[in-house]
């Protein structure tokens, strides 16, 4: 085992780099973390449509959201990586596939946690806002937002976890993340599928073990202050 | 200074306010009383249209306040509102609470609105909890922010919908006492409360309602030594019992 | 972008397809079946008073929680058959080998989210059933089993509905290790064809129309059994 962790540590890590684009675990996290960066302005906006009182708003995005949530993220990324080039005439590569897959389902589920978020906080914070003369957007943007925002840190946590299990199906597509690279690991090794698969196992354990345990602790904290304030 | 030119307001089926019609003068300090659902907090919110009505009219200043196409939001900045359950921004310090409004209105620069709110927050005697959040006071400290952020926008005319309800009877004073003062500079105030020792005090006239509609005005004087509506009568023995 | 439903009606692409489905269908009943009640055991050793129960549960499910499907599938399929005997191995490769392996993943990955679901089921039950069904004089796992777990699985059918809709799309990842279910057979048709419109568009509205209808499921139970407290 400690023979296999030595001689493709590095592989492992970053795939072919620099002698070819980034790979690995590098890729893994780099691309987990663009999505939902990239998701969050789009997140924050379908939420805020999802909760608008305007049903000719609400409803459409109702829509799509249901829509997005009730296929495999494994179709998106097919329709995508096959057909998104006869469309576009671009062939994107699957690192670009991927993200925007990625964005795609990271912006529905934190639009979710951003109307839930904004349906839980009390309507006195918004029509105290308001009462003050704030317009609605500016009331958005300084009292609602910044609340709901502290309040689903615990779930945004959580979606990054979700997503960093998610770059795993760029496997199927030829992505080289990191489970591409321990199955090319096992190939080359051949004798040792038990150590190789262990190890990528344990990978995402600490990775996202780690993580959730984070998102627990906020949310303990969040809840510590909240008892504190009533 | 605000005229309320008979107005209804319905929720579904139930009518919540019945034809009201009445007026409020400038400095002067109206205090609502009357049973639970009678209608006392709708009635103020639709002052600042947190409530829509659903025909008369409600004036300010000469201005039709419910008309289509009016500027709610300046209509708001203008009147200051004061919650029963304070309703303070837990993420700001208590200073940030204060300055948000002036400044993010454009009303007053960074420093001026600080300085402001100094003011108002050493007047409610609350000058040393400048840099606390909100979760750090208590409730009677809470609510004396909460009407200084209302202040920070100085506004003509101060609301408070029952500003003492949710606080525990020892707080209840700190927060009387504000108002006290309030009034005693000619703040015109309309208040929704069941405190009847600030009302007897403070108030220049009462309204008692019930069911929607404004069953008696009067002076405190009058008020409490011979109320002349028998649904008022009722209510003032209750009060008396407790 | 011509658009030929006609290879959908008939002919070989639409065998293919449909015994994708099917597939697809047969691994989601089959895992659901073992999911359900190593998801209610593992709840209920989450759940009980004893310290090693609990510490084992915790350690499943956070240990299955936190790594990929797809990374499960992998190490169903290339790794544990190297840990079995001789034996046990040719028998396994006789017996579609992809099939077994992906209803263990599927299994073990849906059965730990299940878990969960029911755990919160439990602790919605009030700590006083129990000790009235104890007072009754009825054992420790009599009373779990005809009291508690009842009432448990009753609260928590809504969420594992929608862990039934997880596992519906998460059949699509055993495609991974040749698994011949829809998504397989869907790229398959793509690959023989060039027709990716028609394949994908049949994988879509499937796992819609099931999707939906399993949604459509849990909304009318909550509707006929809204949640009863005592």
């Amino acid at each position: 085992m400690l023979e296999l962790i030595d001689t493709y540590w590095l592989y492992f890590l970053v795939g072919q780099y620099p002698q070819g684009p980034l790979g690995g675990l590098a890729l893994t996290i780099l691309l987990s973390g663009a999505a939902l960066v990239l998701a969050m302005p789009l997140g924050l906006a379908l939420g805020i449509a999802r909760v608008s009182p305007y049903r000719a708003i609400s409803l459409p995005v109702a829509g799509v959201v249901q829509v997005v949530r009730a296929v495999p993220l494994l179709l998106v990324l097919f329709w995508v990586y096959f057909f998104l080039p006869a469309l576009t005439g671009v062939k994107t590569s699957q690192a670009a596939t991927m993200l925007i897959v990625l964005v795609v389902f990271d912006s529905v589920y934190l639009a979710e946690i951003v109307a839930a978020g904004m349906r839980a906080l009390p309507k006195g914070q918004l029509e105290s806002a308001r009462s003050l003369g704030l317009g609605y957007g500016a009331a958005l943007r300084h009292v609602v937002l910044p609340q709901t925002l502290r309040h689903g840190l615990p779930s945004i946590v959580n979606q990054l976890v979700s997503t960093i299990k998610a770059t795993s199906l760029g496997y199927i597509i030829g992505l080289s993340e990191v489970s591409f690279i321990a199955s090319q690991i096992n190939t080359l090794v051949f004798t040792q599928a038990v150590e190789v698969y262990l190890i990528l196992a344990l990978t995402y354990f600490i990775l996202c073990f780690g993580l959730s345990r984070l998102a627990f602790l906020l949310e303990r904290r969040l809840q510590r202050r909240t008892l504190q304030a009533s | 200074m605000i005229v309320l030119d008979k107005v209804n307001k319905f929720y579904g089926d139930y009518h919540a306010l019945v034809d009201i019609t009445e007026r409020v003068e400038k400095n002067e300090v109206l205090v609502v009383c009357g049973p639970s659902g009678s209608g006392k907090s709708t009635l103020i919110r639709t002052l600042n249209r947190l409530e829509e009505i659903d025909s008369g009219r409600i004036e300010i200043d000469g201005r039709d306040i419910h008309a289509k196409g009016g500027d709610v939001n300046a209509l708001r900045a203008g009147i200051g509102f004061v919650f029963q359950s304070f309703n303070l921004f837990p993420h700001l310090t208590v200073l940030e609470n204060c300055t948000l409004a002036p400044v993010k209105l454009g009303r007053a620069s960074k420093a001026e609105a600080r300085e402001h709110a100094m003011q108002l927050l050493e007047r409610v005697g609350l000058a040393h909890k400048v840099d606390a959040y909100p979760n750090a006071l208590s409730g009677g400290q809470q609510q004396r922010v909460a009407i200084a952020r209302a202040l920070a926008m100085r506004p003509p005319i101060m609301l408070f919908d029952e500003p003492t309800s949710a606080l525990d009877p020892e707080m209840v004073g700190e927060v009387l006492q504000v108002m006290r003062g309030l009034a005693g500079e000619g703040m015109t105030m309309v208040c929704v409360t069941h405190e009847m020792g600030f009302a007897r005090d403070v108030a220049d006239r009462i309204w008692f309602m019930a069911e929607g509609k404004i069953l008696e005005k009067a002076t405190p004087q009058e008020f409490f030594a011979n109320p002349r509506h028998p649904r008022a009568q009722q209510f003032l023995a209750d009060r008396r019992r407790d | 972008m011509f658009f030929d439903p006609s290879i959908l009606q008939s002919g070989q692409y639409h065998d293919w397809l449909v015994q994708g489905l099917v597939l697809s269908i047969q691994l989601t009943v089959i895992s659901f079946a073992f999911a359900l009640p190593f998801g209610a055991l593992v709840a209920v050793m989450r759940t009980s008073s004893l310290a090693p129960l609990r510490a084992i549960g915790a350690t499943l499910v956070e240990a299955i929680r936190n790594v990929p499907l797809l990374a499960h599938l992998l190490f169903w399929y290339f790794a544990f058959p190297e840990l079995l005997p001789e034996s046990a191995r040719e028998v396994l490769y006789a017996n579609n080998p992809e099939v077994v392996c992906a209803v263990i993943a599927l299994s073990l990955y849906a059965g730990v989210h299940m878990a969960e679901d029911i755990r919160s089921g439990i602790r919605a039950i009030p700590a006083t059933q129990l000790e009235a069904a104890r007072s009754l004089g009825l054992g420790r796992i009599a009373a779990v089993r005809l009291v508690l777990l009842p009432q448990a699985l009753r609260a928590s059918v809504p969420p594992l509905l929608s862990q039934t809709v997880n596992l519906w799309k998460d059949s699509s990842v055993a495609t991974v290790i040749g698994a011949a279910e829809l998504m397989y057979q869907a790229a398959r048709v793509e690959t023989a064809s060039f027709r990716s419109l028609e394949a994908f568009t049949f994988a879509t509205l499937a796992y819609l129309t099931v999707s939906l209808l399993i949604s459509a499921a849990a909304y009318l139970f909550q509707r006929r059994y809204p949640v009863r407290t005592a």
